[in-house]
């Protein structure tokens, strides 16, 4: 069962960002594997184990940075991966971004399964994995919490509004991952030691017959600016009283004739 | 450059979501200033009878998109009827709820027309000729507004529950035309097996009015029943934070936060919730939150409208007590 997973380096949810009009500082910032992806990583990984052989491959663009992130990808136990590391591709939104990693793909052969994540916590776009799936001319299933192989078919249960579905798609097809559908396995130290020696090959627009004027902040279709910091909320009015019920029945008075809202 | 600013109605066995109605409420404006007709685009099966609900709200057309393959929503059929009768009639924007059908739909058709999109925004102006989208980025730590460039048409997904809808027009009427689109079943590749529906009668939280949370002060899942109550004197749905699901009191799909779903509900109450900033993201933009929480020193302290420093067990059935009290009157 061979897979190709999409992963994308992003912030730590932890880490504390300078938001600045001009663009968010991450200097210092402590980098991760975005966690949705990583649902993907894992998922290749159990449906290889699971039929007993094939190949995980691990897709990544981004600056020298994401080197680490690919490596702790290697180390779960990923086979081989390729790192588009090209500053024409700064800057890129979403759609610009699945363009590159499509042109990638159909470069590659014999894959079942693509893995992306449902969004990256960064740009919370949730646009790359659909776009792909386009790109390529596949089917694809998005918000997955569950994957089941067999006869050439993808058998997966998928989020909607009040419910679950399950839904069947020929191979090969683009699954983007939602939380459930794993618990990602931490990277053993053989793993890591393993990682080492794996392929990582960083690829350039150039290798992908991509024009430099198609990509990147220039290429794209949408354009990101003004950032700025949430509203900040006034400050919270803790209720006074007594006892519990007293305060119970102030924050009630206060919903209804203060803030209106029942 | 096309004419034209779409609306996507979604609708669900004849029920039409509310952001639906948000949206063509804020893109009126646009539509004006642009002088370009503000139209619905409804898919489904048997939808005649959804044609007249859309002038209220400011549609000047109504395209009814009728179709056996649109029944039920796939990409597929979906993105196929769309795509067909943009190539047809060229808007320039097309606008969509960043709903889990909207959030699907838009990339699909995005990538097929080679149009700029920009997801989940809250907030939508025109600023000269472009539109200005603004959304959260980072779990909503940070926000950014969007603009497009070199796009024949711009696309936007706009989260629900955060536009206003405006109080519906009954005098207004737009045209409504019949499309019959083509889907063959070769075009459809994803093959729906079975679908599972849980409460049926309970509002979704991400279009949820009213949301009351539980966290980890709840202690265990047998005490969730006072949530309960408290959501059902509300006619509120029920929620829960991270620490909830983790240790399986509350399902997946009752999670709210940064990996959970983004509501944005008119008040949100967080009983035994401490307010860490991953649960934050999925409810900050809620227009009145209420905290109760024993621990005086808890986050979420800093970022709700009022708060109860109190042992929620004690706090949140006399309260459920006081909204009956309140809504008998």
């Amino acid at each position: 069962m061979n897979s190709i997973v999409c992963l994308k380096q992003v912030p730590d949810t932890e880490a504390q960002l300078k938001v600045k009009s001009e663009g968010i500082g991450t200097d210092g910032v402590k980098f991760i594997i975005s966690p949705y992806d990583e649902y993907g990583v894992e998922e290749a990984l159990v449906q290889k184990e699971k039929a007993g052989a094939g190949e995980v491959s691990i897709l990544c663009l981004g600056p020298d940075r994401c080197v680490e992130a690919i490596r702790t990808g290697l180390a779960m136990g990923a086979d081989k991966a390729f790192h588009i590391d090209d500053p024409a591709c700064d800057g890129s939104d979403a759609m610009a971004t699945a363009k590159v990693l499509a042109e990638q793909i159909k470069k590659m052969d014999d894959y079942d399964l693509i893995f992306c994540g449902k969004q990256a916590i960064d740009d919370d776009q949730g646009q790359v994995g659909v776009a792909l799936a386009e790109h390529l001319g596949l089917p694809h299933a998005s918000l997955v919490t569950k994957v089941e192989v067999a006869d050439g078919k993808a058998k997966v249960n998928r989020q909607i509004v009040g419910g679950e579905q399950i839904v069947e798609l020929p191979l090969p097809c683009v699954i983007t991952a939602q939380k459930g559908l794993n618990e990602p396995r931490y990277a053993s130290l053989p793993g890591i030691m393993k990682a080492k020696k794996k392929p990582l090959s960083p690829v350039k627009i150039a290798d992908l017959g991509i024009d430099a004027a198609t990509t990147g902040a220039a290429g794209s279709k949408t354009k990101a600016g003004n950032f700025s910091s949430p509203p900040a909320r006034t400050e919270a009015k803790i209720i006074a009283g007594e006892s519990p019920e007293e305060k119970a029945a102030a924050l009630a008075k206060a919903l209804r004739e203060e803030a209106k809202v029942i | 450059m096309g004419k034209g600013i779409w609306v996507f109605a979604e609708q669900e066995e004849g029920n039409i979501r509310k952001v639906t109605f948000e949206i063509l409420s804020a893109a009126r404006a646009i539509a004006d200033a642009k002088g370009e007709p503000l139209c619905a685009v409804c898919l489904g099966k048997d939808i005649s009878a959804l044609g007249d609900k859309f002038a209220p709200y400011g549609a000047d057309k109504v395209y009814l998109v009728d179709h056996e393959a649109l029944g039920d929503y796939t990409t597929d059929a979906y993105a196929k009827a769309l795509c067909d009768l943009i190539s047809k009639e060229a808007p320039s924007t097309i606008l969509m709820g960043a709903t889990v059908i909207g959030k699907d739909l838009a990339p699909k058709v995005a990538a097929r027309i080679d149009a700029g999109l920009v997801s989940d925004c809250v907030e939508i102006k025109l600023d000269g000729d472009g539109i200005v989208l603004k959304r959260p980025i980072y779990a909503g730590k940070a926000y950014a507004e969007v603009t497009f460039q070199n796009t024949e048409i711009a696309m936007a997904s706009i989260r629900p529950n955060v536009l206003v809808a405006a109080e519906p027009d009954a005098s207004k009427s737009a045209d409504v035309e019949n499309v019959t689109p083509e889907i063959s079943a070769d075009d459809v590749r994803v093959n729906i097996v079975e679908t599972i529906k849980s409460a049926a009668d309970k509002v979704d939280l991400t279009e949820a009015e009213i949301i009351v949370s539980g966290g980890r002060g709840m202690k265990g899942a047998e005490n969730y029943p006072i949530i309960e109550a408290l959501a059902d004197a509300l006619g509120a749905t029920v929620g829960a934070s991270r620490a909830a699901v983790d240790s399986g009191w509350r399902p997946v799909s009752d999670q709210v936060g940064q990996t959970g779903k983004v509501v944005a509900p008119n008040l949100y109450i967080a009983c035994g919730i401490s307010g860490a900033i991953q649960h934050y993201a999925g409810m900050g933009t809620s227009k009145v939150i209420v905290a109760i929480n024993k621990d005086e020193e808890a986050p979420i302290f800093g970022k709700c409208d009022y708060g109860v420093v109190d042992d929620l067990f004690k706090v949140v059935p006399p309260l459920t007590e006081e909204i009956k009290k309140l809504k008998a009157e």
